[in-house]
């Protein structure tokens, strides 16, 4: 069976989803999760994760409304029906 | 060119003013496609920093999907610098993700008079753009 997720992109990243505001996918994990939305949307996986796999430093992820930093990162397991929402962090000097 | 009523002006200015040494900063929410500012919200500087400035994630969720439930779009996103210029640094140039935005540079580095500028930051060229104060 496969689970679905919606996923909320932000307006920056919707180059990747042909300006999709919020796209399915699948995955047992957030790591999965992003590989498996790199499989149809190429490139968006490159700007939420680094090489090392750990997520970007200013990149908010967000599952079922909390901060995945404070979860497991992009280890924290997903199960279907959950909502994950991207956005970008608002900072500066 | 960034149109703003001196209300929110005059509420950006008091707020890095009040934020001082630290960075303040925050959003001008509007009706999505107008480019017309028309709420003010104040973000909280999870940095708490003289030199950075950070939205806290969990307050920019919230306020996201306020904007979302009201289509509305950030206007404008403004800061402050308390010791330099008003205008974009490097950081700020590289971490701009909102291409629609007006971002509002404040300078909070002279005691009796705050610098207010504004430029459009599109994949890392900066545009500084007339402020016209109406209202």
């Amino acid at each position: 069976m496969t689970m679905a997720i919606e996923v909320g992109i932000p307006t920056i990243l919707r180059t990747y989803t042909g300006g999709e505001k919020a796209v399915e996918g699948s995955g047992q994990t957030l790591a999965d999760l992003f590989v498996d939305l790199d499989s149809r949307y190429t490139g968006l996986r490159d700007r939420l994760v680094g090489t090392d796999g750990t997520l970007n430093r200013f990149v908010n992820v967000y599952l079922n409304d909390e901060d995945v930093r404070f979860l497991g990162g992009p280890e924290t397991p997903l199960a279907d029906g959950d909502v994950v929402t991207i956005l970008p962090a608002v900072a500066g000097g | 060119m960034l149109r703003i009523s001196r209300d929110l002006h005059d509420q950006i200015v008091e707020h890095a003013r009040r934020d001082h040494p630290d960075e303040a900063c925050g959003v001008l929410a509007g009706p999505a496609g107008s480019d017309r500012p028309a709420r003010f919200v104040p973000m909280m500087n999870a940095e708490r920093s003289p030199t950075f400035y950070r939205f806290d994630s969990m307050e920019q969720l919230r306020v996201w999907r306020g904007m979302d439930e009201r289509d509305e779009e950030p206007v404008v996103i403004y800061h402050s610098h308390t010791a330099t210029e008003a205008r974009p640094s490097r950081t700020d140039i590289s971490l701009a993700s909102e291409p629609t935005a007006h971002y509002v540079l404040v300078s909070t580095r002279a005691p009796d008079e705050t610098e207010f500028r504004s430029f459009r930051i599109i994949d890392g060229e900066v545009t500084e753009e007339p402020v016209e104060i109406v209202g």
